[in-house]
């Protein structure tokens, strides 16, 4: 700590004022602490009392100490269970989507094509779109009467959004065309990192194209791609706008959707934050087996 | 400068004892984003015109009310002080003491004999039968159905169809000829479907759908007084009710999966189905040629009766309340005298609000105002609702869980579906300590 912090000269007005260096470090840094603990672990340490309390933010009733009997409720309900299913699976088909697209979009804007930085520009455009405007201009791109995507394809009235079995898919497609962009951005600061001299020397020793893919390119951009799955990840999890927006299907209710159901309209407070601990505990074990992984591919 | 400074103190110090003087001057009442809240809004100038106190009427879509109207509560706050609230929130802000109990108010003012009496029954009173009011009925609403006459009118139609069921195309009165006319006109080739119907399981909409259904037949979903559900939810006139509404759905158009008064009129608007169940506010759209190209041949029907002739109609609308945190509940009060006064409630009706004031109902004035204001009158006598306790939430995430993928999913049976929600909910009234 002491490394990092600047002197100050003995001229300064601060020392002429009589304040020291620790006064000045505590200035900066307090304010920041006070906020983090009123806005971040005040409210989790409070959710956490909650979630072990019969607590309803609807009434006046005082909360009622019930221990674990939330927790043992949410895992002994076979909806829950279902909404972890359906969220472990739309998790899978997204982010896989989203790496295949993305990586390949990173492969294919590595070479020298024409017009490069436009292209590049107007394949990032979906993530700048607000999730929910994403949602409304889908739910009309997958419309069985007029959505242009069932007339590009020949598929008729297919129903997209009606079809339980479908619907969990079309809500991903969504997600995947979305944000395969932020994919691709990394990959392709991934992929432009990797050393010339490498290809080359492949290219000497008459490496074959995939060879070089598996044995140069991919080992070499992993770590980085391991970020952005980390990333997407934990993003497809708390997954809620479009999907809540795209169908009402129960094949398609995100634990996100159910949490908010919980929360905001059965106001189940204590109930709900036992729920968004047990999410939690799971996103933070997921994300530690990806960082394991990914600090497997930095070592090598 | 110090002169300045002690005028500018003394300043401050009127204008603080001015304030709230001031800003009792103002009602804020908070109700859902739609027509007759905008209505609300042109009344309420005359409010301000009588008595100077400017009323605003503030609005928030649909999908987001009910969170809005409790996060307000909740925080204790007093941004509203009258509320235009749903009928299902009655248990919930009444125990939650967020209403201010309107009882006395009711009682001088005789409104349980003024207004209908289902609206008095659904919008004001909790518990059922208590005695005890929380609003005063404000927005009379229930579902009915709009149709495409033309179509019905059709002398090749009329033909065929008698040809085919026996008996003249017309309007249906039971919900045998409903299911009847939507297979008839169903022809997905010609991109013409029979019917559209609530199927949106986000909140209550697909819930108040197959209510219209289960109360026609003759069934009810619990007893509102014993909350015993057992038998009563799951007997057999429901499980008809809810097959038929699945049957009602075969013949909706395509992707009819996630739909609401939105999607129910536009399939009116888009010449897309010859009938369409709609809550009555949102039918003024329907007459006017600038949101229907059909508007000219749009007609309007109560919901038809069951097999054994009862014929009921879910309730929609809303009552007024005084919220308990408002800094104005003295004027408040003024404002709700002012509102249910005769000729203010026919002012009201006039605008397109649809009142619930019994003698403006029943008024011929009134009945033959629009198209469909007879089949309002009508319906109005023959509503039922939905439960009204605090845990209502609770209740309906259960019953789109069991009824969704039954209607939509086509997963399993009708009796399997009420028979599992019969005991959700009876889990449900178990943990609120209601039955043992």
């Amino acid at each position: 700590m002491a490394d990092v912090m600047t002197r100050l000269e003995p001229d300064t007005r601060a020392v002429a004022r009589g304040l020291s260096d620790m006064t000045i470090r505590n200035l900066f840094i307090i304010p920041t602490i006070a906020f983090l603990i009123i806005f971040n672990v005040f409210p989790l340490l409070y959710s956490l009392w909650q979630s072990f309390t019969d607590f309803r933010a609807s009434t006046t009733a005082p909360a009622n100490w019930i221990g674990l009997a939330n927790y043992r409720d949410l895992l002994g309900d076979e909806f829950i269970w279902r909404n972890f299913t359906i969220t472990a699976k739309y998790v899978l088909i997204s982010v896989s989507g989203q790496v295949v697209v993305g990586f390949g979009l990173a492969m294919l804007l590595n070479r020298a094509i024409p017009m490069k930085g436009l292209i590049t520009t107007l394949l990032l455009l979906p993530m700048m779109l607000s999730m929910a405007v994403v949602g409304l201009f889908w739910k009309l791109l997958y419309d069985p009467s007029f959505g242009i995507i069932n007339y590009f394809l020949g598929l008729g009235k297919f129903e997209w959004l009606a079809d339980p079995q479908v619907a969990l898919f079309a809500v991903a497609i969504v997600d995947i065309w979305m944000w395969s962009p932020f994919v691709m951005l990394l990959s392709l600061a991934g992929l432009s990192a990797v050393p010339k001299h490498l290809y080359e020397a492949a290219e000497i020793d008459r490496a074959s194209s995939l060879y070089t893919f598996f044995r140069i390119t991919l080992p070499l951009v992993a770590p980085i791609l391991m970020i952005a799955i980390i990333f997407r990840t934990m993003e497809a999890f708390k997954t809620f706008d479009h999907a809540y927006i795209l169908s009402s299907q129960p094949t398609t209710e995100l634990i996100a959707i159910r949490l908010y159901k919980m929360a905001f309209l059965e106001w189940q407070t204590g109930m709900s934050s036992a729920f968004a601990y047990i999410v939690l505990i799971m996103v933070v074990a997921i994300t530690n087996i990806y960082v394991k992984y990914l600090n497997r591919a930095k070592a090598r | 400068m110090k002169r300045f400074a002690s005028r500018l103190l003394a300043g401050a110090a009127v204008g603080a004892f001015i304030a709230p003087a001031a800003m009792a001057q103002e009602l804020n009442i908070f109700w859902a984003e739609w027509d007759p809240a905008n209505y609300l809004q042109e009344l309420v100038n005359d409010y301000e015109a009588e008595t100077g106190v400017i009323v605003n009427v503030e609005t928030t879509p649909w999908s987001d009310f009910q969170t809005k109207a409790f996060t307000e509560f909740n925080a204790r706050g007093s941004a509203y002080d009258l509320i235009v609230g749903d009928s299902q929130w009655l248990g919930a802000a009444s125990e939650g003491g967020h209403y201010v109990d309107l009882t006395d108010f009711f009682v001088e003012h005789d409104l349980g004999n003024i207004m209908a009496p289902a609206t008095v029954k659904y919008y004001a009173e909790y518990p059922g039968n208590s005695g005890k009011f929380w609003a005063v009925p404000a927005e009379g609403d229930a579902v009915g159905w709009s149709y495409r006459k033309d179509w019905f009118e059709d002398p090749a139609e009329m033909e065929a169809f008698k040809a085919k069921y026996g008996y003249d195309l017309a309007p249906p009165e039971t919900w045998a000829q409903l299911l009847d006319i939507a297979e008839f006109f169903h022809r997905p080739d010609e991109d013409r479907y029979g019917v559209a119907i609530y199927t949106d399981n986000s909140y209550d909409a697909m819930v108040m759908g197959v209510e219209n259904a289960i109360f026609s037949y003759g069934g009810d979903l619990g007893d509102y007084e014993t909350y015993e559900v057992e038998g009563i939810l799951n007997s057999p006139q429901n499980v008809k009710a809810l097959e038929d509404y699945k049957r009602l759905y075969s013949y909706t158009p395509p992707g009819w999966s996630k739909t609401f008064f939105v999607e129910n009129n536009q399939a009116i608007t888009e010449g897309l189905a010859a009938m369409s169940m709609n809550y009555f506010a949102f039918f003024p759209a329907l007459l006017n040629p600038a949101t229907n190209p059909h508007a000219e041949n749009t007609g309007f029907f109560p919901n038809p009766a069951g097999p054994d002739g009862d014929q009921h109609a879910a309730l929609g609308g809303q009552g007024i309340s005084i919220v308990s945190y408002s800094e104005n509940i003295d004027e408040a009060y003024r404002f709700l005298e002012w509102f249910i006064q005769p000729e203010v409630q026919k002012r009201w009706a006039e605008l397109g609000g649809y009142t619930a004031h019994a003698a403006t109902l029943e008024s011929e004035e009134f009945r033959n105002a629009t198209p469909y204001n007879e089949a309002f009158y009508q319906t109005m006598f023959r509503v039922k609702d939905f439960w009204a306790v605090p845990e209502f939430a609770e209740l309906l995430t259960s019953a789109n869980q069991r009824l969704y993928p039954y209607v939509v999913g086509g997963e399993g049976t009708a009796e399997e579906a009420l028979d599992a929600l019969a005991a959700d909910w009876v889990e449900t009234f178990k943990k609120y300590g209601r039955t043992e």
